[in-house]
């Protein structure tokens, strides 16, 4: 949610305090994302962990262009845009430490965050599956008046699946206020792209319903806050559902379990000379937003927040076992 | 004051005064708002409602219970529709791992309080459209799962359903909707989702069954209370959760035990509902419980192959006199 002022910074679409604030989130998710990697290889996070490092301009530039009331649905790998909502650094951490503290109690961990309060609806891990919720949320958005755009964000890979397909097709024919958000990445797991869909622009498929669609850069923030925009301005104005294919890479493996035995070194070099966050922090400087130094003190306060929330994770309590039954029915039970 | 109206009806009216008294309940499926729903229980809706409230859907299931859970997450109240329950299977991803886990998985931030009908039943229209399946769902935590047999039972538990907050599998019997019954003459008439109910009381063996199991049920007591046998007939109504107590606590009183089910045996709701009495009367039983369900084959066509696979009146009589004649106190066991 940027600022409201007019100013614009020369040379970008947003004003000083709001482009410092996206540098200061990319930096949050990397600090927060090395961290991860850490504290899973010492045993504090378990099961399955996904980094989004590499990714972090698609969240915080797009998530930057969206109004508070509007919903966000995301896939697992689903850290980078709960930070970018401005979750509480701590609390995401305590929920991968399987904390009580932790934003769903410990009973989510690393896949499902969510905070209802911020309309962040969660991160799901049935790859495709949240995208039909996205297209209900908007519904109910429509039919209640209440003027919110629903985001989903996906991979590749969710979309050769039918989930994408129906939720593609009842967006589109009942005219929902739909942002999807296609973060290609070129691999579905550990299967590239090309092996496992029938076209390799992802925007292309939004032709079949009759979807407006672009492709944007996924590693350049700025871009994405731009052109997330003119597709929520579409979607606000009752235009109907708009699709979004932000060209990404994903520096980690899959997850902390991958040894990327499909890839190449060189390509993982080659991308990461498009490193999303070097390349804003260059910008910055170049067009005088920010000097070395201030933006040194940024990435240095994110280091610091990440150490603290690694502490308040660590320090928390595992959740108390005698509440092992809630939660499963919202109505009482009398029977025995 | 009570009329006596079909279960079809009592739907209707379930729906009708939700919606008339709830602007958030909408109803959505295939075929439901221009050709009036596959069993004609949404006929006429469409033109009292609207477009906006009675939404023909895409023939697609899982998009279907998707975007309905999403919706009810936003705030409305669905009544996502599928055709029968063979279709449902195409939904499982959304019922199993979305409705039911989205309260506990983010620790009760919200919920998703939607309501699935969907209908079960057959008549000769062959494997893939005659089957029975309230057992997988039942066996999930965090669903719901009733499947009504009485008209008063189909229209309190759709209406508790509707203003209710959990997920809710409403499972309907397609040769059930002509079935007579008494109903209160109450627009706020519910009833809870839970509990299994004695029909007809009796001293010398128990029938468990629901929906059109019931019927059978009820149809054999009456044959056999002609010969002097006493039949204790319970609906189980509600599946999930399921109330054993309740036969348990008849089979304390009648020794013995008939369970009567349209689906297939194998690890079916009778297996749980047997496995609970002996867990729960073990004492108390004179005879092995006798388990009535369909023959285990992809169900066929032709009418009279179709009719051998499906439990009637004849079969239900018939396991209540095995029932009878065996007795694990004496050597005919």
């Amino acid at each position: 949610m940027a600022s409201t002022k007019k100013s614009r910074t020369k040379g970008f679409p947003l004003e000083k305090d709001d482009l410092l604030d996206m540098y200061r989130q990319m930096c949050l998710i990397r600090e927060f994302e090395e961290a991860c990697a850490q504290q899973y290889s010492m045993g504090k996070i378990a099961g399955f962990l996904h980094l989004y490092i590499g990714e972090e301009a698609i969240a915080v530039g797009s998530i930057k262009a969206m109004e508070e009331r509007d919903h966000v649905l995301t896939h697992y790998r689903d850290h980078g845009y709960a930070l970018a909502l401005g979750l509480d650094t701590g609390e995401v951490m305590a929920e991968l430490f399987g904390k009580e503290t932790g934003v769903t109690g410990g009973r989510g961990g690393s896949m499902h965050l969510a905070d209802a309060s911020k309309n962040f609806w969660g991160g799901y891990a049935i790859v495709s599956g949240h995208l039909l919720l996205t297209v209900g949320l908007a519904y109910a958005s429509k039919y209640l008046d209440e003027d919110r755009v629903a985001v989903c964000y996906f991979g590749d890979g969710a979309t050769n699946a039918g989930a994408f397909h129906e939720a593609m097709n009842m967006a589109a024919v009942w005219n929902l206020p739909v942002i999807f958000m296609c973060e290609n990445n070129l691999y579905g797991m550990g299967t590239a792209v090309e092996h496992v869909s029938a076209v390799q622009e992802m925007a292309k498929k939004a032709l079949a319903y009759d979807m407006p669609a672009m492709q944007v850069d996924g590693q350049n923030v700025t871009e994405m806050y731009e052109k997330t925009k003119e597709a929520l301005d579409h979607c606000r104005s009752g235009k109907g559902p708009y699709f979004i294919e932000a060209l990404t890479y994903r520096f980690r493996g899959h997850s902390m379990a991958d040894p990327e035995q499909y890839r190449e070194r060189e390509e993982i070099d080659q991308y990461r000379a498009y490193d999303p966050i070097p390349l804003f922090r260059d910008r910055l400087i170049e067009e005088k937003v920010a000097k070395e130094d201030e933006l040194e003190k940024i990435q240095k306060a994110a280091r610091e927040e990440v150490e603290a929330a690694v502490k308040f994770a660590d320090e928390s309590k595992d959740p108390d076992l005698d509440t092992l039954g809630d939660f499963v029915y919202a109505d009482p039970i009398t029977i025995k | 004051m009570a009329r006596e109206i079909t279960v079809r009806d009592a739907l209707r009216e379930a729906l009708r005064e939700e919606m008339d008294s709830n602007e958030a309940v909408v109803l959505m499926g295939e075929d439901i708002g221009a050709y009036g729903g596959s069993f004609v229980v949404t006929a006429g809706f469409l033109d009292e409602y609207g477009r906006k409230r009675v939404i023909d859907t895409p023939i697609a299931e899982l998009g279907i219970v998707g975007s309905a859970v999403g919706m009810a997450m936003g705030g409305m109240r669905p009544v996502a529709e599928l055709m029968t329950i063979n279709f449902s299977l195409l939904a499982m991803d959304q019922i199993v791992n979305h409705a039911a886990k989205m309260y506990a998985m983010f620790n009760g931030q919200f919920t998703a309080p939607v309501v699935i009908r969907t209908a079960s039943g057959w008549g000769q229209l062959a494997a893939t459209h005659s089957q029975t399946f309230e057992g997988w769902y039942a066996h999930v935590p965090g669903l719901r799962v009733v499947m009504p047999a009485t008209p008063a039972d189909h229209k309190g538990f759709m209406k508790a359903a509707l203003r209710g907050n959990d997920p809710v599998m409403f499972i309907e019997h397609s040769l059930i909707y002509r079935n007579r019954g008494e109903v209160p003459d109450d627009d706020d008439f519910t009833l809870p989702m839970e509990g299994a109910e004695v029909r007809r009381e009796g001293e010398h063996v128990t029938i468990a069954s629901w929906s059109r199991g019931y019927y059978l049920a009820m149809a054999a007591a009456e044959e056999l209370a002609s010969e002097g046998i006493e039949c204790e007939v319970i609906d189980m109504r509600v599946l999930r959760p399921m109330d054993t107590a309740t036969v348990a606590e008849s089979v304390r009183k009648t020794n013995r035990l008939v369970v009567v089910e349209e689906g297939w045996k194998t690890l079916g709701v009778g297996s749980e509902i047997s496995a609970a009495v002996q867990e729960q009367a073990f004492d108390y039983l004179d005879a092995p419980i006798e388990r009535v369900g369909s023959l285990e084959i992809p169900v066929p066509y032709n009418r009279q192959m179709e009719r051998a696979v499906f439990p009637d009146k004849d079969t239900v009589v018939e396991a209540v006199r095995t029932v009878l004649a065996k007795d694990i106190n004496t050597a005919n066991v």
